[in-house]
């Protein structure tokens, strides 16, 4: 049993590029080698989808049996989360993270009775296919052309003390699933046909390899901080991790090449990008400059990016603004036009927001084709 | 008489300097030959991670011409499944770089560019959405039946029904095979 001071349990999550990569089974041994080691654990939601091998693997671990939901006129089986809670294992074994409950049940997601599960001290194992973090859907969708409905919110695996990865090549999942060890034989042909092509599986594995790689590296910066004297910091490293980029733009034709150079930024850090248009007031747009505005608008629509239009007469200020409410830690702003008269006594820019964002890096985005010049840019 | 020219010579220049320098909005700090307005456009499809050399040459030398501005479209495709306004990072992996190499060579020839980027169901749909809101004068598109080229001759076809502007269809020729691709791209792109 758990003990009585309800101190939060611990999750601990297998995360894959698809089905049948071995997460179920993963975490059943994990079951196995707790109980040997002597602590109370159950399964509290197995979905073995047929296969023979995750069903022999939970033998001997106690199973709490699901619980039968009406709905409408379908009696569904849904995982028995006060039966679980009563009986207050050390340790529960609860698959499929990103499913949806049946409606009657006490909460719409697995993942919130996993949390309630937490909440009263009890250690949660349990896994997911990358596909259901809900900031990488469309990005899946794409890259599959199959929408997940099931999503969870990122911050439910950000929440967890380990991520582990189960890593399968592409090639290696497609025998397991020609040989029947994933679906049942009249599910193979239509799986091979749709989900499960090479290029798809590739693409899914980079996703899972790049997401458990940004966890860790999110998980260290916090723990090198949490414990030492400078405790703030601490607090805040969740918010350093995760980069957010704001690119300065203008409706004219060069900052598409800003936007593009930030974008490619934004990708390598995995980072979230917006754009940030500061309007002056009242002023009017050229029938160019709507046109490019409605190009930069549509390019970030594509890119996935957020345009922002502020109107202010004091840019700098609605800069910081943005910055500020959007949690932004790089900017970039393409290079400026150089001043005249005693505008050259002004403090430029990039000072004026590295004086007043402390913290952001800024950073001047250069016209690359001057670079190219006289070269041949030509490919092969 | 010396000293008090010399004295409203410097004031004068101080109120024009000051005059000078705060006329000059913040806003305004992007170079002047990129607002000009009414200049042609050359409108320079693209689908793929490469583009005809030979299209993006005539498109050069027609915009030194004219005085034109070259704008170098990528079309991507959403699948039938995806909201029209979804993102698409993945063809946006292979099409930004190729716009960037595009702007590249372009502008260190001299020529401006001004790059869109359409989206649709088809190559074709994102096309016609762009026709609609864009103005342009001339269209250039290489015939070629490899997809990663750009338009399919149907395509083709469409163009010369619907769009209301020249078109500039370019025969395959032997040195077609050398392409302008992704890997043109000049720095860390």
């Amino acid at each position: 049993m758990a003990t009585a001071d309800h101190s939060p349990g611990r999750l601990k999550v297998f995360i894959g590029m698809a089905a049948g990569v071995g997460k179920t089974y993963r975490m059943l041994l994990e079951g196995h080698a707790e109980q040997e080691a002597g602590r109370d654990v159950v399964i509290g939601l197995l979905e073995t989808h047929g296969r023979a091998e995750t069903a022999q693997v939970a033998e001997g671990l106690a199973i709490i049996p699901r619980r039968r939901v009406r709905y409408r006129e379908t009696v569904l089986e849904e995982m028995d989360l006060p039966a679980i809670l009563a009986r207050r294992p050390e340790l529960c074994l609860i698959d499929e993270l990103a499913h949806t409950n049946a409606p009657g049940t006490e909460n719409p997601k697995r993942f919130e009775d996993i949390e309630a599960a937490l909440a009263a001290g009890v250690d949660v194992l349990s896994t997911l296919n990358v596909q259901h973090l809900e900031s990488l859907n469309d990005h899946i969708t794409e890259l599959s052309g199959i929408r997940v409905r099931e999503t969870i919110p990122d911050a439910i695996l950000g929440r967890a003390d380990e991520v582990v990865l189960i890593d399968l090549t592409p090639e290696a999942l497609l025998e397991r699933l020609r040989a029947g060890k994933v679906y049942a034989p009249e599910r193979i042909d239509a799986a091979l046909n749709n989900f499960f092509k090479i290029e798809n599986l590739s693409a899914l594995r980079e996703v899972a390899l790049r997401q458990v790689a940004e966890e860790v590296g999110a998980k260290r910066l916090t723990t090198e901080l949490v414990g030492s004297r400078e405790e703030s910091l601490a607090a805040d490293a969740p918010h350093a991790v995760g980069e957010r980029l704001l690119a300065l733009v203008e409706p004219y034709p060069g900052a598409q090449r800003l936007v593009r150079r930030a974008w490619r930024s934004a990708q390598r850090l995995g980072a979230g990008l917006d754009l940030l248009w500061v309007r002056a007031p009242g002023k009017a747009l050229s029938a160019d400059e709507q046109r490019s505005l409605a190009a930069l608008r549509q390019l970030a629509s594509v890119l996935g990016a957020r345009m922002i239009e502020e109107e202010s007469d004091d840019p700098t200020t609605a800069i910081v603004e943005v910055a500020e409410r959007r949690g932004t830690t790089y900017i970039l702003l393409g290079s400026s036009r150089p001043a005249r008269g005693l505008a050259r006594l002004r403090v430029p820019l990039p000072q004026r927001l590295m004086q007043r964002l402390p913290g952001v890096d800024v950073r001047i985005v250069a016209d690359r084709s001057q670079r190219a010049n006289g070269e041949s840019a030509e490919g092969p | 008489m010396n000293v008090a020219v010399i004295v409203v010579v410097a004031c004068a220049g101080a109120l024009l300097g000051i005059a000078a320098g705060y006329w000059l909005p913040p806003h305004g700090r992007m170079p002047a030959r990129e607002r000009v307005e009414g200049e042609r456009r050359i409108l320079l499809p693209f689908t793929g991670e490469e583009i005809s050399r030979r299209s993006f040459e005539a498109a050069v030398r027609l915009a030194k011409a004219e005085n034109a501005i070259i704008m170098p479209a990528f079309l991507a495709r959403v699948p039938m499944n995806l909201p029209l306004e979804t993102a698409l990072p993945v063809q946006c992996a292979r099409g930004m770089p190729l716009l960037e190499a595009i702007e590249q060579r372009a502008s260190s020839q001299g020529v401006p560019v001004d790059s869109r980027v359409g989206r649709g169901r088809s190559a074709r749909d994102a096309l016609r959405k762009l026709i609609e809101q864009e103005h342009f004068d001339r269209i250039i598109v290489s015939a070629d039946e490899d997809p990663r080229a750009g338009l399919s001759y149907d395509d083709l076809r469409w163009m010369l029904d619907r769009v209301p502007a020249e078109i500039l269809i370019l025969r395959p020729a032997p040195e077609d095979d050398r392409r302008i691709s992704t890997e043109a791209v000049k720095g860390h792109f």
